[in-house]
């Protein structure tokens, strides 16, 4: 008899898909969007990802060494938060802007409530709430070839025209990762085909939005109008990035798809009626806020009682 | 005609290729020694019927059954009562069991009386198979006959024979199907006799294309039964997901098959009945897939009850290199064995050896929220949420999600990133919660 030989309860086997593996996977799908913004908007963008990520790794290193806990920066969520940190900071913001948001983020946000799967809030966009609020005039100013320039959507808040084509490129000014449609669509098929996030929640998102804003705006429904305010504000990003954290969006099916809507109907009014002409970054995490509830009234009925068809 | 299915459940790694070729082959005892478990079924274990020193033949009742719900225990060589006294299960406790000194001669004794099966009464039926033993074979062991005695015959519409075997690695029904096919057909038709509004459904996994072949033709002059194609996909075989996929009736943890008029069981079981009733032979073989990466040929192997694992591995050439796992039944739901001195019962699949332990390899984590669970599951429970209320032992808030309608199926742990360990903290509530039931009962 083998003296290795192990017991344990059944099953004896497991699928390959990890934590670490999901992650990594949701690294590769923003590569696209992180490439184009570096591209587009110079060495500052590199700077400001690189240092995110960073930090955001250290942050929760020095956290458990601190705290004496199992250290958790190989399952890799981190390097995502601090990603997704930078690609929502403005191209010319501050690396110690990046120093505090991705501290904020990981620390206050994620930590501070227990660490991986505990936090109620998105990390990288309570953390980009709070550098919008402390540091307003940075965060909003965007600047595009050399010269600070109005977003498309506050372009169109003041009746200017708006170029449909350069907005699905990424010709525009805007955050690091959210000018460019095209590449992050191409980062959200991947997640989709993948199995790593559930269509429903995107698209939930983006009807419920489309929906509110041809039956509210003073636009109506003016197809460029809707496919501008689709394509601008970090709208896809938050969709497919950022709305689809499995630790704050709903574990139910049908949670998935009322979470999209209330982010959906959320973007649409900050958008329609406040005084700032975006509001994706609030409409996720106020609807993470709902999520338990949400959780609540929609547990499945199981096979035999009315869940089995 | 679109494979029939449920819904959740697992793709896994099939491993059957290692076997599926492989011809059912006889196995003699190699150990001097067998041991009956008296407890191999679900119910009262049985009461040994013979004193130490007694000479038995293959084929004798060695211990009866205690109650209705209880199955007798037969002797599957002819040899000397060596003891009655508790030995190692596959389950890892001491089982009290009968022990018999093999003399090789195996003298059979007489075989149970049958007359031909148009001259009995349901009644008489039921009673051999009762005679001879059967339970279960699909690894529950639930006595045959008490599953065959409903309380309205009447309303049974179905008689379901599981051949999906959707448990990775295992062949022994697959290779039944190919080798024997019309002893499975003939059992099946055995049964249907007791339920005369019943139709007879063989249903099979579609990664057996031979086999829904062979039942196919063999079913052709068969109005009552039809051959119904699964998808291939685990828990396929699971009675609750099995009787769903073939007539889309549901039933929950509070009713039997027979409250949805359906009766199933599994192929092992329905040749047993066969060879019972036609034969008057009782239940006291049985196939066993011996297979994994830690095993040197892997088989299927007809063997007697009360052989010893270890003489199964040691006629499958041994272990090549040193095997970090070792499991009786199926990688789902089979249990780990940490001796393999323990004998074949009348449910034993397969004896499974691993080099590398999956579950050892992956260190639990946190609960990352992302569903994989909830979608897997095919009890269409959250099992995450309900591995936390079990960690937090709040048996109301349990019962409330539905924990009790968790089949142990093991999908849960299986899809999971973070590794947890969801099925077994449920099956651990689940435990509490019967136990205390039926302590304020």
């Amino acid at each position: 008899m083998s003296e290795n030989v192990k017991v344990s309860a059944s099953p004896h086997v497991r699928s390959n898909m990890s934590t670490s593996r999901i992650m990594f996977f949701v690294i590769i799908a923003l590569l696209p969007a992180t490439l184009y913004g570096i591209y587009q908007f110079g060495f500052n963008s590199a700077l400001l990802v690189a240092v995110c990520v960073a930090v955001c790794v250290i942050s929760e290193l020095v956290y458990e060494k601190l705290m004496r806990a199992p250290v958790t920066i190989g399952d890799l969520s981190a390097v995502v938060t601090g990603l997704l940190l930078a690609l929502n900071l403005p191209p010319n913001a501050t690396w110690w802007m990046a120093v505090i948001g991705s501290v904020f983020a990981i620390i206050v946000v994620k930590m501070l409530f227990g660490g991986i799967g505990q936090n109620f809030m998105n990390p990288a966009l309570a953390a980009r709430c709070f550098l919008v609020i402390s540091f307003t005039a940075r965060m909003n100013n965007f600047v595009y070839d050399g010269v600070t320039k109005a977003t498309p959507l506050a372009s169109i808040r003041e009746g200017n025209p708006v170029d449909l084509l350069d907005m699905f490129i990424g010709r525009i000014p805007g955050t690091i990762g959210e000018v460019s449609t095209v590449a992050l669509l191409a980062g959200a098929v991947f997640l989709i085909i993948t199995g790593v996030i559930d269509f429903r929640i995107p698209c939930a998102y983006l009807v419920s939005f489309v929906l509110f804003m041809g039956l509210f705006s003073q636009s109506g429904w003016s197809i460029p109008y809707l496919v501008a305010q689709v394509c601008g504000g970090g709208l896809i990003l938050g969709a497919f990035f950022m709305a689809t954290d499995y630790v704050t969006s709903p574990i139910t099916k049908t949670g998935r798809v009322i979470f999209g809507v209330c982010c959906g109907l959320l973007t649409g009014m900050f958008r329609v009626f406040s005084s700032s002409p975006e509001g994706v970054s609030y409409a996720i995490i106020i609807s993470n806020l709902l999520v338990p509830l949400i959780e609540r009234i929609t547990v499945p009925k199981c096979f035999g009682k009315g869940g089995e068809n | 005609m679109p494979s029939l299915t449920f819904k959740g459940g697992i793709h896994t790694y099939e491993g059957k290729d290692l076997t599926k070729d492989k011809k059912i082959t006889d196995l003699l005892p190699i150990s001097s020694e067998l041991v009956y478990p008296l407890s191999q079924h679900i119910g009262a274990p049985a009461v040994p019927i013979v004193n130490v020193g007694d000479r038995v033949l293959r084929g004798q009742k060695i211990a009866e059954a205690n109650g209705f719900v209880s199955a007798h225990v037969y002797s599957s060589v002819s040899g000397t009562v060596k003891s009655i006294e508790k030995r190692l299960n596959v389950q890892g406790k001491m089982a009290e069991s009968i022990v018999i000194e093999n003399d090789e001669a195996y003298e059979e004794g007489l075989p149970i009386p049958v007359k031909p099966i148009s001259e009995m009464t349901k009644e008489e039926v039921i009673g051999i198979i009762r005679e001879a033993g059967i339970i279960g074979m699909g690894g529950a062991g639930f006595p045959t006959h008490v599953k065959l005695s409903p309380k309205n015959p009447g309303k049974i519409h179905y008689v379901i024979a599981n051949c999906a075997e959707c448990e990775p690695y295992l062949t022994s029904d697959y290779r039944r199907m190919l080798e024997e096919p019309e002893k499975l057909v003939a059992g099946l038709k055995i049964i249907l006799c007791l339920f005369e509004h019943a139709k007879g459904i063989l249903a099979v996994e579609d990664n057996k294309p031979d086999c829904i072949r062979i039942l196919k033709d063999l079913c052709i002059n068969e109005p009552r039964i039809s051959v119904k194609v699964l998808k291939t996909k685990y828990p396929q075989g699971s009675e609750r997901q099995l009787i769903y996929a073939t007539c889309q009736r549901a039933i929950n943890s509070s009713m039997l098959p027979a409250d949805a008029g359906c009766i199933v069981n599994n192929v092992d079981t329905i040749v047993a009945v066969y060879h019972a009733v036609i034969e008057g032979r009782p239940l006291m073989e049985r196939i066993v897939t011996v297979t994994g990466d830690a095993i040197r040929y892997p088989q299927n192997y007809r063997v007697y009850t009360g052989t010893c694992y270890a003489d199964l591995i040691e006629a499958a050439g041994g272990f090549k290199g040193n095997p970090e796992k070792i499991i009786s039944g199926g990688p789902m739901m089979g249990f780990a064995l940490y001796d393999t001195h323990v004998p074949v019962t009348k449910s034993s699949s397969a004896i499974l050896a691993f080099l590398k332990d999956d579950v050892s390899d992956s260190k639990a984590s946190a609960c990352i929220n992302c569903g994989r669970c909830v979608d897997a599951c095919p009890s269409r429970l959250i099992p995450s949420r309900l591995a936390d209320i079990a960690e937090h032992y709040d048996e109301e808030k349990f019962v409330a999600l539905n924990g009790m309608e968790c089949v142990e199926c093991g999908c849960c742990s299986y899809i999971c990133p973070a590794k947890r360990h969801l099925t077994q903290e449920i099956k651990m509530m689940r435990q509490t919660v019967l136990a205390n039931r039926r302590k304020n009962k």
